[in-house]
């Protein structure tokens, strides 16, 4: 394998405008495969728009996104095929309220790849079983506490077998004493080889499961380093003054 | 006591029993019901189609706009067509309406109650949208992009993801309509229908008695719009399963 064929995001110049507000104004990446690329920055940096950028949540306003080789922000590519294969996370998880857990799970799978309601249920549960919460499948997200919440919408994007998962600060509206039971299902998740792209605060994480940590400001990328780097020598004094301010 | 009973039973008799005239009200009713029912489809098509295209443009004309494709001036146009039914469909009486399809636009239709179901459920469609609309814009915004990250384009994610949600929460608007669209089809007889209210009014020209054909008339609307109420009722607590 080439080392080109190893990056499976590429960003290229990215910019992104809501009205007159420059919010993301020039930004390059790359992501390789079974990267965990952390991305840091204060609030109304432009992290969040970021990322969700990489699936199109957010449409750019410059610049190119190619996916597995392919410019994603191209009108003719049919993005909700690419969609599939890109797995995102939300801050407020997202669950579809009127269906049971094994519904949430089950409804992409069954309708987007065909399968039948046998395959996408036994997927499911095996990946219920790795989260813990297998029993909880004919429960509905209501019944379920915030950490279980967000440990079933993981559950939920990885049932679409994606090739890389987006994080969009997956643990800040969690009370305290759940964090860390979502924190361990993404380090388990990291682990076993899946490519994250991880928006968050949560410093430890960013340190210890990080291959790259990226620190974003005012819309542009200010470092960009391993973990050791990022965290004991930061180079940028915005990176300097915002690490003095949550470490 | 008695003969006051005694005089009900035998006024009972004359008006409705006398050349079988209760028949007429269950003719009536009959043809109520139908022009109800299928108005209420018709208004539920109209109403998703109105609605979707309605809140589509309000949510991507800004997106859409950027990129200027064909895709943009369709949806456009599909939504002047859609402001213009609106504002004419609310803005006139339902009577109007009907008398317009029944002498100007359906001359050649034969059949009134056809017509009355095309202009009760063109009627309702517009009040349906607009409810829909509503539904769709209360839905949260994080449903929409979780159906759209997990790779459902938007038809789908609004099928299988939006409508859902949006049809629990208006079901008891909604119910409220088909409950006023009952008794708005009582103007049906302006176009020589015979429905319920039409019924009763024709029973008390013969019988020169309006008491008991008009009293009997209202008990029936009556207990359509109770029994409307129960199902509406039983439904909600159905779909509130989800919600603990």
């Amino acid at each position: 394998m080439t080392i080109e064929n190893d990056v499976i995001i590429k960003v290229e110049d990215l910019k992104k405008s809501f009205g007159k507000i420059e919010v993301l104004k020039g930004i390059n990446a790359e992501i390789k495969r079974k990267d965990v690329c952390v991305v840091v920055g204060a609030s109304g940096s432009g992290k969040s728009t970021f990322l969700r950028c990489l699936n199109l949540l957010e449409y750019p306003t410059e610049g190119r996104i190619l996916f597995e080789g392919v410019d994603i922000t191209d009108p003719s590519v049919n993005i909700n095929t690419h969609r599939q294969k890109i797995g995102m996370v939300f801050q407020q998880f997202n669950l579809f309220p009127n269906m049971t857990v094994l519904k949430n799970l089950t409804i992409a799978p069954r309708k987007l790849l065909k399968l039948s309601k046998e395959e996408a249920e036994e997927k499911a549960f095996s990946l219920l079983k790795r989260v813990g919460l297998e029993d909880r499948a004919s429960a509905y997200p209501s019944q379920l506490s915030g950490g279980m919440k967000q440990r079933i919408a993981i559950v939920r994007a990885l049932c679409m077998n994606p090739d890389v998962m987006l994080f969009d600060e997956p643990t800040s509206a969690l009370d305290p004493e759940m964090v860390g039971e979502v924190l361990a299902v993404m380090k388990e998740l990291a682990h076993s080889g899946m490519t994250m792209v991880v928006v968050t605060h949560e410093m430890g994480f960013a340190r210890e499961v990080g291959t790259n940590v990226i620190f974003i400001d005012g819309g542009r990328i200010a470092e960009e380093a391993p973990p050791e780097q990022f965290f004991n020598d930061p180079k940028n004094p915005r990176l300097k003054e915002f690490l003095s301010k949550v470490l | 006591m008695t003969e006051w009973f005694d005089r009900f039973g035998k006024d009972f008799h004359n008006i409705f029993i006398e050349k079988d005239r209760w028949k007429w009200l269950v003719d009536g009713l009959f043809n109520t019901l139908k022009i109800t029912f299928f108005a209420v489809l018709i208004g539920i098509v109209i109403g998703v189609v109105i609605a979707t295209i309605r809140s589509t443009y309000d949510k991507n004309k800004e997106s859409l706009k950027k990129k200027k494709g064909l895709p943009y001036y369709i949806l456009k146009i599909l939504n002047a067509i859609s402001n213009v039914y609106l504002a004419v469909i609310r803005g006139t009486p339902v009577v109007v309406q009907l008398m317009i399809m029944y002498f100007i636009v359906f001359t050649s239709v034969g059949d009134g109650t056809v017509v009355a179901i095309l202009s009760f459920g063109i009627n309702s469609g517009a009040y349906v949208a607009e409810i829909f609309r509503g539904g769709i814009m209360s839905v949260d915004a994080g449903q929409f992009e979780a159906g759209r990250s997990l790779g459902f384009n938007y038809i789908q994610t609004m099928i299988y993801i939006v409508l859902p949600q949006m049809f629990k929460m208006v079901l008891p608007t909604l119910f409220n309509e088909f409950i006023v669209l009952v008794k708005e089809t009582s103007v049906a007889g302006y176009v020589g229908i015979m429905d319920l209210t039409k019924a009763g009014d024709l029973i008390r020209g013969r019988t020169f008695s309006a008491f008991m054909p008009l009293i009997a008339v209202a008990l029936i609307y009556l207990v359509i719009v109770l029994l409307l109420t129960y199902l509406d009722k039983r439904l909600e607590r159905r779909l509130r399963k989800s919600d603990h």
